[in-house]
């Protein structure tokens, strides 16, 4: 589970651009919270999961995962318990190395590297087998280039890597957002299945609506830095776009600017 | 002119080790790292100025590996910790390795004539066990006794040590570690989400690539029978035309395949300088300019073929449309049918 105490941050402190990018953040996710995040583009959306990832660090607050306080402690060790997919779907996977080579590394995550073989006989065989998963046949393509695979792959690959070590945390940032519709679909699935697999702890942040309304048990809407409305498990099961909307506008008194939102 | 050949193949093997080590900078860490011109010298200095003392010529080696271990690390260091620029911090490198280099050695140049070296105990070795006459024999017998080498014993010794250490490289680099490393040079943010510590797999990199570069220094100067405060300069560069040569002409295939590739790359690039040094009008001080221009024209060749296959594939093209709209439009089929059977 995931606890996060008073999270506040500034970008350019003391000059003209100064911004508070999060504003006294308080959330908690039980074991087991699908919790989905949505908001406008500068609300904070990222730099929250850059907070909890530790490729940011906050001026105040806590940040702790499984009652640990993680805080101080640097992005790469905090990795042992945290799976990421990032927007881009090459930025989850090495192209020049191989499906198996990728998977070896994301086997290593939460156990130290030492100089063992990475792909092993029985680590093809598990591999093959959590790759069966996916449905795209890429079980029967361990030794190809990661290079050579399509977006839509490349992202179901990365989806993956951050989850078969069961982290105890899953970060999800906009991991559709670059994906035509059919792939995105075919993520958004993915994505359900293997959460609900796991029971993973999960935090996605997504601009689409629809999507944050059809993922997850929880929802969480963002506005300059705050979190301007939670929803939970109950009211989240008959919750429509045009309430949200309105909910923003109640909230902020103006429109919420994100034509990308909408349309979406 | 076999026996300069001969030769060329020697030193050649030896300087593979070098070109092994920037292959792990340059292309599996993707870090041009200039260090290379320092550490080279490093080696040989080292292993020289010990082996003057008195100390065994193949401990004085091991010494040699441990130091270029400890200056790739410390660019290493100045890169990831000192976010110093990786360019400058190979070049910071290399310029401090050059007064260290001096203060190792105590003047610039260190002789190892009648001096024992690893090289003179191998080719000892092949004379003793009878290896020299019996190489010899057989390329007497195939009439090629003119052209002898002076021991079989040091090329023979070279080619074990780099297969030796191209097998560790490649099997270094399928374990867990060497996948990080690997990882690192591909895409940093992707490996650090997956808790390898990047900096780590950067100076442990830097470091085992500039062991190898000064290794083969201290061959090299062990071979010559001297080392030399300028013997590195533009060892970069031969370095990066042995992995770019061996890489065009072998393939990268595999990462076995890609170390093969390097190691041919360096003898062919040794034979290349051997044979153009034999030109006329060429003199030996014309060396790093041949080096320079057969870097130049590996890098800018392959674009060029690139380019003039494309133009001929549109040439081509064009002129099958030229016919196609010659033809009156009832004909068009024919034409048609007439190119298809051509292709």
């Amino acid at each position: 589970m995931l606890e996060l105490k008073q999270i506040h941050k500034v970008f350019n402190e003391g000059t003209p651009d100064e911004k508070i990018a999060l504003d006294r953040i308080n959330l908690t996710l039980n074991a087991g919270d699908f919790v989905t995040v949505i908001g406008s583009n500068g609300a904070g959306k990222s730099t929250l999961m850059n907070m909890i990832s530790g490729v940011m660090t906050p001026d105040v607050g806590t940040v702790s995962i499984d009652s640990q306080n993680v805080t101080p402690i640097s992005e790469y060790k905090r990795a042992k318990l945290i799976g990421r997919v990032f927007q881009d779907p090459m930025a989850g996977t090495a192209p020049s190395m191989t499906i198996e080579e990728n998977l070896a590394m994301a086997y290593s995550r939460n156990k130290s590297r030492s100089l063992r073989k990475g792909v092993t006989k029985k680590r093809k065989e598990y591999f093959q087998e959590v790759l069966s998963t996916l449905h795209l046949g890429l079980e029967n393509r361990l030794s190809a280039k990661v290079g050579l695979l399509s977006g839509g792959e490349r992202q179901a690959l990365s989806l993956l890597m951050a989850t078969f070590t069961e982290p105890s945390i899953l970060l999800l940032d906009e991991h559709t957002a670059a994906l035509d519709p059919a792939r995105a679909e075919l993520i958004t699935n993915l994505t359900k299945e293997i959460v609900e697999k796991f029971n993973l702890t999960t935090l996605m942040v997504t601009h689409n609506m629809q999507q944050a309304l059809d993922l997850g048990n929880r929802l969480i809407m963002m506005d300059k830095g705050q979190i301007i409305l939670e929803v939970d498990e109950n009211q989240k099961g008959h919750l429509t776009i045009e309430q949200l909307l309105y909910e923003f506008q109640r909230i902020r008194g103006v429109k919420m600017a994100s034509d990308r939102a909408l349309l979406s | 002119m076999p026996t300069a050949v001969f030769g060329a193949f020697e030193s050649g093997i030896i300087y593979a080790i070098m070109a092994l080590g920037v292959y792990l900078s340059f292309r599996v860490l993707d870090f041009p790292d200039l260090t290379v011109d320092g550490s080279f010298v490093t080696g040989a200095a080292v292993s020289a100025t010990m082996i003057v003392s008195g100390v065994n010529p193949f401990i004085a080696t091991l010494v040699a590996l441990a130091a270029g271990f400890i200056a790739g690390c410390i660019t290493g260091v100045l890169h990831t910790f000192g976010k110093i620029n990786a360019l400058l911090s190979g070049i910071l490198m290399m310029i401090a390795l050059y007064s260290i280099n001096l203060r190792i050695m105590g003047k610039s140049n260190v002789p190892l004539l009648n001096t024992d070296t690893a090289m003179t105990s191998m080719s000892d070795v092949s004379n003793k066990i009878g290896m020299d006459s019996f190489f010899n024999g057989i390329f007497s017998a195939i009439g090629l006794g003119d052209s002898l080498p002076r021991t079989w014993g040091i090329l023979i010794f070279m080619i074990i040590v780099t297969f030796a250490i191209k097998f560790l490289t490649d099997k270094f680099l399928q374990t867990e570690i060497g996948l990080a490393i690997r990882a690192t040079g591909d895409n940093k943010r992707m490996i650090r989400s997956l808790s390898a510590n990047t900096n780590l797999t950067v100076i442990l990199g830097l470091g085992l690539s500039n062991a190898m570069v000064a290794f083969s220094g201290s061959l090299i100067a062990q071979q010559g029978g001297f080392a030399d405060v300028g013997m590195g300069i533009g060892m970069i560069i031969i370095g990066l035309a042995s992995v770019i040569i061996g890489e065009a002409l072998f393939g990268t295939k595999t990462i076995a395949r890609t170390t093969l590739a390097v190691i041919g790359g360096a003898i062919i690039y040794r034979i290349v300088v051997t044979l153009a040094l034999r030109v006329d009008f060429l003199e030996p001080g014309d060396m790093k300019l041949i080096t320079a221009t057969i870097v130049i024209l590996a890098l800018i060749m392959p674009k060029f073929i690139d380019a003039s296959k494309e133009k001929k594939r549109k040439a081509r093209r064009k002129a099958e449309h030229m016919i196609v709209s010659q033809i009156p439009s009832d004909r068009k089929g024919e034409a048609d049918a007439g190119i298809k059977a051509d292709s």
